[in-house]
């Protein structure tokens, strides 16, 4: 394998762990809120599809249009009658509570679908590859690279140009002064976990159509999600690409030196930029 | 017959154990300024905030338009008409001029004012649209949070320190606006240290001290000295 085949190949992966990380990015911009559950969800939406595909036998990309709502109907309610009960001041208590949501999701997935590994099929494209010159990359990560693309592009246009878009920024700054304008602050909280979970559901097909999953495999992605965020700066969602980019591409690395080091590898990444910029690459929060 | 837009009843509040307000009374009448005037501290602003909701009061504690509204949160007072230009002005600062007062728009009533409008009220921030707001002058800063309350079209606006921390010229510039403002139908509460320049454009006064009404009554009735008496106390 040579050199520029590894980059790029890490690069793919980072857009996979762009999408685990887009969502947290999101929800601690908007609210500050950082959600220990989000590896848990994104399972849950893998386990959710599973089920859709279990009854009807649909492709993959097709029970998204049902996890989807169904995630994202979730995440409206967990944030406007769980969470927002415990927002203020202090960021602790809204943190404890999806410490135990984790907890709660984890046990859920086991007693319902026991500790058995399950995997989601999508015909062709788990196995199909693009040669390019000499080099061959999976069709699946290709897709999910775009699709992470695709997805933050959109991000940053919702939050540019519509009327929830300034909704958030507006909560996000300053939210006694956006409830005095009339905005109710509550229902734009829940919206942005509701978003959140649009992209957890996309991030849980694909993870799920990549490898197998189990009811524990949740935590695991939460590390790489935050990681990629703080990588690339709290508050930015292009900055989360190339935090995952950062990643996929130490991991790639790691795993070509020796495949017990792939993980290590991108922990020392993360590390690495931890120490030399604390406020990750392109930070937008103080 | 009973003229009151907003009539405060023996408003109570404060931060948590620190009682700041002590049987508050009083009323705005209908397309009317009142000013609102006190030492530091004497709890002007803490009246602004429990009046939109953001400190604890009961709901017959506040009457709008003859209905309790004391038991409603800051965004449905918001829907009913009440808007605020808040001490500091707190521009949302990750929105560009513009979209402070679209977002104002967006949530607010519909009338006369527009963001158009506005642009004509302060011609330079039809100019500084696309600027981040936080980039603008203190001044201009103020006119944009003047027009964030207005495009809701409310029925009042709660003003609070309009020209703390600006050039006196500025000063005049800001208040150049106001007769445009009460002729479009609009009642204020009017916070501001310059007391003479309230006692002009105010059609009643409250003189607050240590979270207490001292002194209320038409502007016209009280000498400057029964004024800097009530002020500053005995
Ligand atoms: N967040 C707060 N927590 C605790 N006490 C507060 C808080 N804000 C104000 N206070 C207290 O409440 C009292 C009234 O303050 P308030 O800000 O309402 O005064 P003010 O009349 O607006 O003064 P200024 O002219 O300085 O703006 C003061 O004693 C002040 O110390
Ligand atoms: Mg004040």
């Amino acid at each position: 394998m040579n050199f520029i085949e590894l980059i790029i190949q890490g690069i793919l992966l980072g857009g996979l762990y762009a999408l685990f990380a887009a969502g947290l990015s999101l929800i601690f911009g908007i609210m500050r809120l950082v959600n220990i559950a989000h590896g848990d969800f994104i399972i849950l939406s893998a386990y959710i599809a599973y089920l859709v595909i279990s009854y009807t036998g649909v492709h993959p990309f097709i029970a998204l249009l049902l996890v989807i709502p169904i995630m994202s109907m979730l995440g409206y309610m967990i944030q406007r009658y769980i969470l927002n009960r415990t927002m203020g001041d202090d960021i602790l208590p809204p943190l404890l509570v999806t410490f135990g949501l984790a907890v709660i999701i984890q046990n859920t997935l086991l007693t319902t679908f026991s500790t058995n590994t399950h995997r989601l099929t999508a015909g062709d494209i788990d196995t199909a590859s693009v040669g390019i010159l000499d080099m061959h990359f999976g069709l699946l990560p290709i897709l999910t690279f775009f699709v992470a693309i695709i997805i933050i592009f959109g991000l940053e246009l919702l939050f540019s140009y519509t009327k929830i878009g300034r909704a958030f920024r507006a909560t996000s700054d300053d939210r006694e002064m956006a409830s005095a304008i009339g905005i109710n602050t509550k229902h734009v909280f829940a919206m942005a976990m509701a978003l959140c979970f649009c992209v957890i559901s996309v991030a849980g097909v694909l993870l799920a159509i990549r490898s197998s999953f189990d009811p524990f495999s949740g935590p695991a992605r939460l590390i790489y999600g935050f990681e990629a965020v703080i990588i690339g700066g709290l508050g930015s969602l292009w900055g989360t690409l190339v935090g995952g980019i950062i990643l996929g591409i130490a991991q790639i690395f790691g795993a070509h030196i020796s495949p017990s080091f792939q993980i290590l590898a991108g922990h020392l990444a993360f590390f690495i930029i931890l120490a030399v910029r604390p406020k990750g690459l392109f930070s937008k929060v103080e | 017959m009973d003229n009151s837009l907003l009539r405060i009843n023996n408003l109570s509040s404060g931060y948590g154990d620190f009682q700041a307000l002590f049987d508050v009374s009083f009323c705005l009448e209908k397309n009317s300024v009142l000013g609102l005037v006190g030492a530091n501290g004497a709890g002007k602003t803490t009246l602004f905030k429990s009046i939109l909701g953001l400190l604890p009061r009961e709901k017959s504690m506040i009457q709008f338009q003859r209905q309790d509204i004391g038991h409603l949160s800051a965004n449905k007072l918001a829907g009913l008409g009440i808007a605020m230009v808040p001490e500091g002005r707190r521009l949302f600062s990750s929105l560009s001029v513009y979209e402070n007062l679209q977002i104002a728009a967006d949530y607010g009533r519909k009338g006369y004012w527009t963001i158009e409008r506005v642009f004509e009220l302060f011609p330079i921030l039809a100019e500084k649209q696309k600027m981040p707001s936080l980039s603008l002058s203190g001044g201009q800063q103020q006119m944009v949070a003047i027009g964030r309350a207005l495009v809701a079209n409310p029925e009042v606006i709660l003003f609070d320190e309009l020209s703390l921390g600006l050039a006196p010229t500025v000063v005049n510039d800001v208040y150049a606006a106001m007769p445009s403002i009460i002729e479009s139908g609009i009642s204020a509460i009017l916070v501001e240290q310059d007391i003479e320049r309230v006692r002009k454009i105010s059609k009643n006064l409250v003189c607050m001290r240590e979270g207490k009404i001292v002194l209320s009554g038409a502007a016209s009735q009280f000498t400057k000295e029964q004024l800097t008496t009530a002020y500053f106390g005995e």
